[in-house]
């Protein structure tokens, strides 16, 4: 018998959240009129609309809910928390194939200029922020959030911290990617690379973030484990780091409160050392212990062995995260940047070589016993050959960091190369590995739809990245060396143009390989799209419901 | 991880069993690096150089720049010349840390899919610019550039006036007169005839004043970009620059 509706009430926090929500639905929607300028008023409409959505979908899930509050247990074991992670988990793989698609089309543009279409919407200016931000802050944010309020809860077992605030960060993230995407597209940036979305998109994603780190702290203090797990360390490590670079760098005068446009607090050379102090750590933080923290839980839960060594966990996560912050002046080799920055910058970029092969040596060895499982198992293989991907990029940046190495390969398309076999050797690989245990275990789903498709989509996605960074490579080094050739009269060989000339092959096969990866993704997606509907390739018929199998034993491929 | 450790092992418990000893400890270790690196750029004095010539951007400029910030042309284009033979030879005289003393945001870009702006500045005529940026092609028929037609319409500059006040807000000296004549002076550096063009130099010493190629009497976003593109590495004359002096 439903208990009597009079006995039902809001908690604070709906009600608190609920008036928030109204307040600011309406303050948006004033500001929207009062724009000083069209992408300003488009965004704060945008704000109050997704404010007034969100006050609806409070009042209908008050409506919905029963009267006491969400148990923390059940039958004696956590009531995990897994609506906000099934939401990021689908968004993850939605963004990514929007970030890998407009990816593939600057790459186009590349090869062939008319694709610009002369519109300013679809230029490469506009577009390329919107890819570099879809794929590291749409599809790696979503992973990362996605992961971390799932393995935070599982290895803390306890329930998720706050009622509304989980979702509040999976909805309020996205929101941020939204508004940070479309400002792209009008114009909106502060041509800081990968901090590009203006001052009150960062304000947004500020409280976002602080309410994050809440979320993720509150729920370790809950734990049931004696222990914070070492993934949960690197978790920590990637928000806290990730809150003090995106304040500090974001720091900026707007021109109106009712603007977009602002000007940085700081200028030149200073400007350029946070940007990069930012720049290198956003792929060290975000991109890089954010993502060591899904390896520390996801390939050990897969191989169904004990990470390899705690220690080793120990010496590289405090080295990691100490050396890393001093990387970025290699970003600014050569420039007017003070020499004594410079080589600082450079010596710890050498020297961080090895605590992140320590990483990738807990990674690999973890397999220890289980390497013939990489036959048989392509979503333990995607992780595997991440790590691969990760030690080669972390041994060939320290390379790159090397002046004399960094004077031929700097503005080239070399760095692009190696970017991407970091991105989506590493990055993309053990998300898609991470994503492919995870959706199976929200949705109680034994396995994957088709462990087939897997493979498929393992071996597409490698050929494309393996055409796409061999062409930058060549491509770029060519690069470096047409621009800084002479002729026997001691005057410079090639003109500017004749060396963009020359990439024009290389950009070709570049764009095939993102189209070979995007591909890859496609099928993916379809995978998860019926491993979620409940259906395996063999049966044509949903599978029973079953209780979850969150240790995923290892299964024979799909036939 | 719940296996007991021996020795020194054992004392990492408490970032393991103290999740705001961890938080504190992990932020404290990661602020190190940048406080070691940054800071001394505020006060180190041979940071930036003693060099002559470098003023704020005059408003007409500071309008481009914006427009060149907004199309994302940094992507594309580095404003940075290396100290190496090539790059000299190219682009002309490796940049200095003054040159961008007044740039909110700096704009080094990272990369030359095309080539390096930072001396553009005078190399090309007006028209050429204007060509180009409608259709690169037309002139360079082997660029990879967008074309940027669409830049030939009007100019929203009403209000660069609170450009200028942010950028004061940020330590770019613009004076009170600066700001009060903004919009004037925006109009009159197209206007080399105009009546204030006297004011404007005085203000802005060393700024070109032309139409830019542009008609006279309406202003477009071009007209701003390619008195932007014009004035790059124009500042500094380094005919008369000591690299001695600076040596750091």
């Amino acid at each position: 018998m439903a208990a009597r509706p009079s006995s039902k009430y809001m908690t604070e926090g709906e009600a608190g959240l609920g008036l928030i929500l109204v307040v600011g639905a309406f303050a948006c929607a004033l500001a929207s009129a009062r724009a000083v300028d069209a992408p300003f008023g488009v965004h704060m409409a945008m704000f109050a609309l997704a404010a007034a959505a969100g006050f609806a979908a409070l009042l209908k899930r008050y409506e919905g809910r029963p009267v006491e509050p969400a148990p923390q247990e059940r039958d004696g074991r956590p009531n995990y928390n897994l609506g906000p992670v099934k939401f990021a988990a689908i968004a993850a793989m939605g963004w990514g194939i929007a970030g890998f698609t407009v990816g593939c089309i600057i790459a186009f543009q590349l090869w062939a200029p008319a694709l610009n279409l002369g519109l300013e919407y679809t230029s490469f200016g506009r577009l390329r922020p919107l890819h570099t931000s879809a794929v590291i802050f749409a599809f790696g944010g979503n992973v990362l959030i996605g992961t971390s309020l799932y393995v935070v809860q599982r290895t803390c077992r306890a329930r998720l911290a706050g009622d509304l605030a989980p979702w509040f960060v999976v909805l309020g993230y996205n929101l941020f990617i939204v508004v940070a995407g479309t400002g792209y597209l009008m114009g909106v940036t502060q041509s800081k690379e990968y901090a590009e979305p203006e001052w009150y998109a960062d304000l947004w994603l500020t409280v976002v973030w602080v309410v994050y780190l809440l979320v993720f702290l509150g729920t370790i203090a809950k734990r049931r484990e004696p222990h914070i797990f070492v993934a949960n360390w690197f978790y920590l490590a990637f928000i806290v780091t990730i809150a003090m670079l995106h304040i500090v760098n974001n720091l900026a005068m707007p021109v109106s409160l009712l603007g977009s446009k602002s000007y940085p607090l700081f200028a030149g050379v200073q400007d350029a050392l946070i940007q990069w102090w930012y720049g290198h750590n956003a792929v060290g933080f975000f991109l890089t212990a954010g993502f060591l923290a899904i390896m520390y839980y996801f390939v050990p839960k897969r191989a169904e062995r004990p990470i390899y060594s705690y220690r080793l966990s120990i010496i590289h996560f405090w080295a990691l995260i100490f050396m890393y912050i001093w990387a970025g002046p290699h970003h600014l080799h050569y420039t007017a940047l003070p020499d004594w920055a410079q080589t600082l910058g450079m010596t710890f970029s050498i020297m961080l070589w090895m605590p992140s092969w320590g990483g990738m040596i807990n990674g690999l060895m973890t397999l220890s016993g289980a390497w013939d499982r990489l036959r048989t198992d392509p979503v333990l293989r995607f992780m595997v050959v991440s790590l691969a991907f990760y030690g080669m990029a972390t041994f060939e940046g320290p390379m790159m960091a090397i002046k004399a190495v960094n004077s031929l390969s700097h503005y080239t398309d070399w760095t692009i190369g190696h970017v991407h076999s970091g991105a989506l050797g590493w990055v993309a690989y053990i998300s898609f590995g991470a994503l492919y245990c995870l959706v199976p275990w929200l949705w109680n789903r034994r396995e994957v739809y088709s462990l087939k498709l897997v493979e498929w989509h393992f071996w597409i996605s490698t050929l494309g990245i393996v055409l796409y960074i061999s062409a930058m490579w060549v491509a770029g080094i060519m690069q470096g060396l047409m621009w800084r050739a002479y002729n026997d009269l001691g005057f410079l060989e090639y003109s500017f143009v004749e060396t963009v000339e020359a990439m024009r092959p290389y950009y070709l096969v570049r764009a095939l390989g993102g189209v070979l990866f995007l591909t890859g993704a496609l099928i993916m997606a379809y995978n998860l799209a019926m491993t979620i509907a409940g259906r395996t390739a063999d049966a044509g018929h949903p599978l029973p419901a079953s209780p979850a199998l969150p240790t995923a034993a290892g299964l024979a491929p799909a036939k | 991880m719940a296996i007991t450790q021996p020795g020194l092992w054992k004392r990492h418990e408490i970032f393991e069993k103290n999740s705001i000893v961890l938080l504190i400890c992990a932020l404290l270790v990661v602020a190190i690096g940048g406080l070691v690196e940054i800071t001394p750029l505020f006060y180190l004095k041979s940071t930036i150089e003693t060099v002559e010539g470098v003023r704020p951007y005059t408003p007409l400029e500071l309008a481009g720049r914006n427009i060149y910030i907004r199309e994302g042309c940094y992507l594309c284009h580095s404003q940075m010349v290396r100290p190496m033979r090539d790059e000299v030879e190219r682009y002309g005289h490796f940049s200095l840390a003054a040159e961008s003393l007044y740039d909110h945001p700096f704009q080094w870009g990272s990369k030359r899919t095309g080539p390096d702006l930072a001396r553009v500045g005078g190399k090309y005529s007006d028209q050429w610019h204007r060509e180009h940026l409608k259709d690169p092609r037309a002139v360079v028929p082997a660029s990879i550039m967008p074309a940027y037609a669409f830049l030939d319409r009007p100019l929203d500059a009403e209000a660069i006036a609170e450009d200028l006040k942010a950028n004061r807000a940020v330590g770019v000296p613009y004076s009170d007169e600066m700001i009060a004549a903004a919009h004037a002076d925006l109009l009159a550096q197209l206007d080399p005839d105009g009546p204030h063009a006297a004011d404007l130099q005085r203000r802005y010493p060393g700024a070109a004043i032309r139409d830019f190629g542009g008609e006279r009497g309406r202003v477009a976003e071009i007209d701003a970009l390619v008195a932007y593109l014009q004035v790059l590495g124009t500042m500094v004359d380094f005919t008369i620059y000591d690299d001695k002096k600076n040596l750091r």
